[in-house]
């Protein structure tokens, strides 16, 4: 795979496809850590850390292990385990080895076992790879990169965003969650705009 | 008949007064995902009833068994299994929900509603209770699921089930069937369910986000979600 596919892959997964806005995973996250940029930041380093991480451990498996002893219908429950038991993994080891980056991210790591963004990278890669053979290792993770980026990018521009909602003068019924929600539909909104933009860019 | 009173509670909370979508705003994912169509969100209501029915009554039963520490993996496990024969079923008999659901449906493992009931209630409560608080969850979330799918997909696809209606299918808007407005079509249903709760002082539910694990970080714990 060229560069330049590779480069499509990257910013496909952080403007057309992104997972937050365009494909509706990790809004929990999305909705309840936005609030504040630090929180923001930390949470999506976390998230795109363990969703390089787990496409980088979950990917082999899949194609050397279930694939050739017909073992496919496992795939939820083994990537379920595979997940939680590297994220535990790297709690320990970054506490262990590294703990200026432990306590960046530490606190947000056991929060993202249960986040369906982790998840549904490792399955959409696959579900790529198999519509289109060349999509292989690196693109998967390249693309796990992009969408790890793509969610800090959501976080972010929406951590923005909710700053602005505190001081705005909203109907009683809309306050709290309702009102974030609408915004989240402007900042999708936004995100439509990309459509078409990555194709046209490498063309 | 004492004894049934509580188990019919224990069902009926579900659908209202402690919708799992509405009220506690679990399962937020495939709620705005899978809702571009009627057909679609009532196929994923009834697959995830189904899984969390049958985690419910089986959690509840090895509650005892499960140590303390390692009961969220345990429950994961057990939530997955469930999911991995409902996946298989639907790809059996149903291959065009399937593809409908894409890989929403083995995302079902982590929707928050089915481990947090898991922790709230099927951890501490028999069987038959936790099947029922499991059924009842389900429907509310199915019945949510259908509102927003039929709101979707009348307005952005001017169909409901399929079935074309005069004047909307040939000017749909069709900004509801993309995401932006999943986003407004449940922020204004979270208002609606804002505005009715407000008006009946419904007694004080319990948050099931404290099952989360992201309770310590999430915002949303303040609990004025839910006005009770």
């Amino acid at each position: 795979m060229s560069i330049t596919q590779l480069v499509g892959i990257f910013l496909a997964a952080i403007l057309t496809e992104n997972y937050v806005l365009c494909k509706f995973f990790g809004i929990c996250p999305f909705l309840g850590v936005s609030k504040k940029l630090d929180t923001a930041l930390g949470m999506s380093g976390a998230v795109t850390f363990v969703m390089v991480l787990s496409t980088a451990a979950t990917w082999p498996v899949y194609t050397y292990i279930l694939v050739p002893n017909q073992l496919e219908y496992l795939q939820t429950l083994v990537f379920i385990l595979i997940i939680a038991g590297l994220v535990q993994l790297v709690e320990i080891i970054l506490k262990k080895y590294m703990p200026s980056l432990y306590n960046a991210l530490g606190i947000y790591l056991p929060l993202i076992t249960t986040n369906c963004a982790v998840l549904g990278v490792t399955m959409l890669v696959l579900d790529k790879g198999a519509e289109n053979p060349e999509f292989g290792y690196i693109a998967s993770l390249v693309n796990a990169f992009g969408a790890g980026i793509g969610f800090l990018v959501a976080m972010v521009m929406f951590a923005g965003v909710r700053e602005r909602l505190e001081a705005a003068d909203i109907p009683e019924s809309l306050k709290g969650l309702p009102i974030t929600l609408v915004s989240a539909s402007l900042v999708a909104c936004s995100f439509l705009g990309f459509n078409g933009i990555v194709d046209r860019l490498l063309s | 008949m004492t004894e049934q009173k509580p188990l019919i509670k224990e069902f009926t909370k579900g659908i209202i007064k402690e919708n799992p979508v509405l009220c506690l705003v679990l399962g937020t994912c495939p709620t705005l995902a899978v809702t571009t169509g009627v057909s679609s969100a009532l196929g994923m209501g009834i697959a995830a009833t189904a899984v969390l029915v049958c985690s419910n009554s089986v959690i509840s039963l090895l509650r005892k068994l499960i140590p303390q520490k390692v009961r969220i993996p345990a429950y994961i496990t057990v939530i997955a299994s469930f999911v991995t024969i409902v996946q298989m079923i639907i790809k059996a008999y149903a291959p065009a929900l399937n593809d409908a659901l894409g890989v929403y449906l083995p995302l079902i493992v982590v929707n928050c509603i089915i481990l947090g009931r898991a922790e709230m209630f099927a951890s501490k409560h028999g069987a038959a209770a936790s099947a029922l608080d499991g059924l009842g969850m389900g429907i509310g979330f199915t019945a949510a699921l259908f509102i927003m799918g039929s709101i979707r997909e009348i307005l952005g696809a001017g169909s409901w089930l399929g079935l074309k209606i005069p004047f909307l299918c040939e000017n749909p808007i069709l900004i509801f069937i993309l995401p932006p407005g999943g986003f407004f079509v449940f922020g204004m249903l979270m208002a609606l369910a804002n505005k009715l709760n407000s008006k009946n002082t419904a007694a004080k539910t319990n948050t099931a986000c404290s099952a989360c694990p992201m309770n310590d970080k999430c915002s949303r714990q303040t609990g004025k979600e839910c006005r009770n």
